[in-house]
């Protein structure tokens, strides 16, 4: 048995070893037990991973009773980089959710489908067959199904969420099982492999491949399918909703790769731009949803939608450069997407445990009631913020690099040695500018809000005034997420360049390091080095210091009630802006989109029409696909629900009739 | 190491950390002629830096490190414009070109610090203005940069050094239709970056119309300064750029001594000279409503994505 055949039996090894502790060990242990083999689990799932990174081969064959091909997990290089992804978040969630869980997130079911969850995302990335990848893909889907129910039975939203993300994930399933059934029928063997012949620009590869797109979209959170990720990622406990968010959507965009550079690597262009409108509409949508949410974890949740639109949009810019022979400008578009996989995992899990941190301190999920939390949860607040720059793609974080590592192929897209490549590139570059510029503008918002208002100035409730810092483990967890953004950003020519290997040996020429760590793409020549860039705001920094401290010697600073405040004498927590507030100019500008609902509510003195003595305001922005595009649909099933039940009455004498009036076609169906 | 790029990135820098005060001095000063005032003369800016250095910086009660850490990234990232910027010359540092996207990225770590400072103060006009400002920036960012995206077509680069010198060697793609909607464009896009007129009306204290005062109104002290410094250099820097766009001769390509003092004085003329323009133009200017701010922000985004794929399929 090879190496790599080793780390994977030890990955079942440990998650079965981890169930049957979650099962048998008493509840006071069970959260150090369970939770340490899950961190095992996690760092096998890692070694195996960079191991098949790095180019070893084998793995293990199950041989099956059925008449198809023997079961072989294998990861090639691709799948061993996405087992390092899942594999790290793993890491993050198993020591963060130790000392995290409470209440019925501690049970014996909860901690049981943690590490269920963990190996079957582990294990996806390893299948070299569509039967074993759907199998590993349902073990995932049970897991995390399992892990969000866990707070059930106290709060009915969440028993919502769950149904709305057993449908979702279903639908996903059907799909992506009907594209390789499409795809076995065309090539007759369910391995990736043989699959891998089939006929490009047949109408099997292009049915397959809208189905997959669909499948792997709903997964990957792209709009119109996003529809549970606001629901679900908010219900679920905090760890869990990191993993999911950090680690599980990436399952959707190696489902998305695995098509587009294994199994179909021969694209026509509107292929490309189907993925780049989809990808661009989920950017902008999640984006806007984002911004305008005073909901933390529905925030990042959407936020979620936005990231894997981005990497959606550079997975078609590269397929439709591809497609008009624009290879170095592809190349980067494709590198550009996966190193923007890698960073979201790092920051999203990163800023899903700090939202984590804040209820778990607090209580609560609502931005306005939050604020002043920097001064009391230091470690937190410095995690979370390094993660939110990270997220705004703020240099020098890992965000930064991959978009800018999209927007140079993007705009070396348009021109192959100076002859435009084609109209659709040339409307479609610009326009993928253009959205990229927008949602990172608004990005930007949504961060500075999320942060701002979360940890900066006054708090707006006593729940946020009397929070303290999380316990240790939780910090831990928290200060490596956020080490790990850094490090991205930092030595972004490495990663880049170990990245861009597992593509391929030809795409691994179109990403090299260069300097300090930086990375250099030769075949559109952009140079970009990061800790130059930190080196150089050193020594811009310096001067200003020491006019800062020399100051400050002379002229303390003198703390104040309220130095201004507007001319008021009563600095109140009340007056400070909220989140809600924060947003409402972009609300107002985005009306069309967005279709807020108000309810605003006056109460006056007495009989007065002119004094009033209070007035109520709520603002409510819905997901606009959702209320016009899944309920008319729900609605439609549940009429014809209604009218169904009258022809099952419970009367034995019609059922019987039913089952002969079916015998009697399905007999002359047969005899045609 | 290339030292001529590092000696005009401290002659850059130098340079602007004096000229900025100045424009702003000048710019003040013709606006108060041009409106019947005598006004306070073109070195108060320097006067105000001055004073406020030797002041204690008053702050208020449950606010966090990020009222000081905030105006010293907003100097900061300024600063690094300033060095990035091929502003006397366009000569470009190996590792660290002056890149289109990381100099939006660098100068929006200033956007971010600012905003930032507005909040961190807990009070409602901080709180108006850092919401107000991060709506126009995430609304002016397309803009950004995608009329600097169609100037980098004629030069085959996103490098501004290279945009730059590709215009000083075919001097005709100035006046091109494209570059001249570009240049339109992106001017807009820095009178709301630079919180100037039409977008906000840097003169004024009214609840109505501030964004850039209102998230500065609790700073004192040096932290008044730093960020009043910080956004000076800011818009002298952009300034520079554009002006360096629409007439590069002056600017240092092989570098000499001679060269050098060519390329300061003729970039700190043309800085001053759009100033002045700009501030002329401001006195007959009136400030639009917010929310009208997004109607003029996407005329300009139409302005940019024509210039775009006009320069792609035309020319």
């Amino acid at each position: 048995m090879t190496t790599l055949g080793a780390g994977l039996i030890l990955q079942l090894v440990l998650a079965s070893l981890a169930v049957i502790t979650a099962l048998t060990v008493t509840p006071a242990w069970r959260a150090r037990a369970t939770g340490t083999l899950s961190t095992l689990l996690a760092l096998s799932g890692l070694a195996t991973g960079a191991l098949a990174m790095t180019g070893a081969t084998g793995g293990i064959r199950i041989p099956v009773a059925l008449p198809m091909d023997a079961l072989i997990l294998a990861p090639d290089r691709l799948g061993g980089l996405f087992m390092v992804i899942v594999s790290f978040v793993g890491l993050l969630v198993s020591i963060y959710g130790i000392s995290s869980a409470n209440g019925p997130a501690t049970s014996r079911t909860a901690w049981a489908a943690l590490p269920i969850f963990l190996v079957g995302m582990q294990l996806v990335p390893a299948a070299t067959d569509s039967v074993s990848f759907l199998l590993a893909w349902e073990i995932m889907t049970l897991g995390s199904t399992v892990l969000l129910m866990a707070d059930h039975a106290s709060r009915v939203t969440v028993a919502s969420a769950g149904i709305w993300y057993s449908a979702m994930s279903q639908l996903s399933f059907f799909l992506v099982l009907a594209g390789f059934a499409v795809m076995a029928a065309a090539t007759g063997g369910t391995s990736f492999a043989t699959m891998a012949t089939i006929e490009s620009g047949s109408w099997a590869a292009n049915l397959a491949f809208v189905l997959f797109l669909l499948g792997f979209g709903g997964k990957a959170e792209l709009v119109p399918l996003h529809v549970w990720v606001p629901r679900v990622l908010p219900e679920a406990p905090s760890h869990v909703s990191a993993a999911m968010s950090g680690a599980m959507v990436k399952i959707g965009v190696y489902g998305a790769l695995l098509v587009l550079v294994r199994l179909l690597p021969e694209a026509p262009p509107w292929w490309g731009i189907l993925i780049m409108v989809l990808g661009g509409a989920s950017a902008l949508y999640g984006i806007l949803q984002a911004s305008v949410s005073s909901d933390l974890k529905v925030l990042l949740a959407y936020s979620t939608t936005e990231n894997m639109g981005l990497v959606f949009l550079g997975l078609g810019a590269s397929v439709l450069l591809r497609s008009y022979d624009a290879t170095a400008a592809a190349d980067a578009a494709l590198i550009a997407a996966l190193l923007l996989a890698v960073s979201h995992a790092v920051f999203k899990a990163t800023l899903f445990l700090g939202a984590g941190a804040i209820i778990h301190a607090t209580g609560q999920r609502s931005l306005d009631q939050l604020g002043g939390l920097g001064s009391r949860m230091p470690l937190t607040a410095l995690s979370f913020g390094i993660a939110s720059l990270g997220a705004a793609a703020i240099p020098v974080t890992s965000g930064f690099v991959a978009e800018w590592m999209l927007l140079q192929s993007l705009i070396h897209g348009g021109r192959l040695d100076g002859e435009v490549v084609s109209v659709a590139a040339s409307v479609a570059m610009p326009l993928a500018v253009a959205v990229i510029a927008l949602t990172a503008g608004l990005a930007l918002l949504t961060f500075v809000k999320a942060y701002g208002i979360a940890f900066l100035a006054r708090p707006r409730s006593s729940a946020a005034a009397l929070a303290r810092e999380v316990p240790p483990l939780m910090r831990f967890s928290l200060l490596l997420g956020a080490l790990g953004v850094l490090a991205l950003g930092l030595i972004p020519g490495p990663v880049a360049a170990v990245v861009a290997g597992t593509l391929g040996d030809e795409t691994a020429r179109a990403a090299v390091p260069v300097g300090l760590g930086g990375v250099a793409l030769p075949g559109i020549d952009a140079v970009l080095d990061p800790v130059m860039l930190v080196v150089l705001s050193a020594l811009v920094l310096i001067p200003i210091l020491i006019a800062t401290v020399v100051s400050a010697r002379k002229h303390p600073e003198r703390i104040n009630a309220l130095p201004w405040g507007g001319g008021g004498s009563r600095a109140r927590p009340r007056m400070q802006y909220t989140a809600t507030s924060y947003a409402e100019p972009l609300v107002r500008v985005f009306d069309d989109v967005l279709k807020p609902s108000r309810d605003v509510q006056v109460t006056h003195v007495g009989e007065s029409r002119y004094l009033v003595e209070r007035v109520k305001i709520e603002q409510r922005v819905s997901d606009v696909i959702e209320t016009r595009l899944y309920r008319p649909v729900l609605n439609l099933l549940q009429r014809y629900g209604i009218v169904a039940r009258h022809a099952a009455n419970g009367s034995i004498h019609r059922y019987l009739t039913y089952s002969f009036v079916a015998f009697l076609i399905v007999l002359i169906v047969v005899s045609l | 190491m290339n030292w001529s790029a590092i000696i005009i990135a401290l002659v850059q820098v130098v340079l602007f950390v004096f000229l900025a005060p100045l424009l702003v001095g000048v710019m003040r000063q013709v606006r108060a002629r041009v409106s019947g005032r005598v006004g306070a003369g073109i070195w108060q800016p320097w006067r105000d830096v001055r004073k406020l250095l030797r002041k204690d910086p008053v702050r208020a009660q449950d606010s966090s490190w990020m009222l000081w850490a905030g105006p010293v990234a907003l100097l900061v990232s300024s600063l690094l414009l300033c060095v990035l910027l091929p502003l006397v010359g366009t000569i470009p540092f190996a590792l660290i070109p002056s890149d289109l996207f990381v100099i939006v990225s660098v100068m929006l770590i200033g956007v971010v610090a600012l905003a930032l400072v507005g909040l961190d103060g807990g009070t409602a006009f901080g709180g108006m203005g850092s919401s107000r400002h991060m709506t126009v920036a995430a609304l002016v960012e397309p803009t950004f940069l995608l009329s600097v995206y169609a100037l980098s077509i004629p030069a085959g680069t996103s490098t501004l050094s290279l945009i730059v010198q590709t215009r000083l060697d075919t001097p005709e793609i100035i006046i091109s239709p494209v570059s001249v909607l570009a240049i339109v464009a992106l001017a807009i896009a820095i009178m709301a970056e630079t919180n100037r007129l039409p977008v906000d009306n840097p003169g004024t204290h009214l609840e109505l119309t501030m964004l850039h005062e209102a998230m500065v109104i609790e700073s004192s002290g040096r932290d008044l300064a730093w960020l009043e410094l910080g956004s000076w250099l800011k818009l002298a820097a952009l300034l520079g750029l554009v002006a360096n766009l629409v007439a590069p001769w002056g600017v240092v390509t092989d570098f000499s001594l001679l060269a050098l003092l060519i390329g300061v004085v003729t970039i700190g003329v043309k800085v001053l000279l759009l100033g002045v323009v700009l501030a002329v133009g401001e006195v007959f200017l009136a400030k639009v409503r917010l929310f009208q701010v997004p109607e003029l922000l996407a005329g300009s985004f139409a302005l940019a994505f024509l210039a775009v794929t006009a320069s792609y399929l035309v020319a």
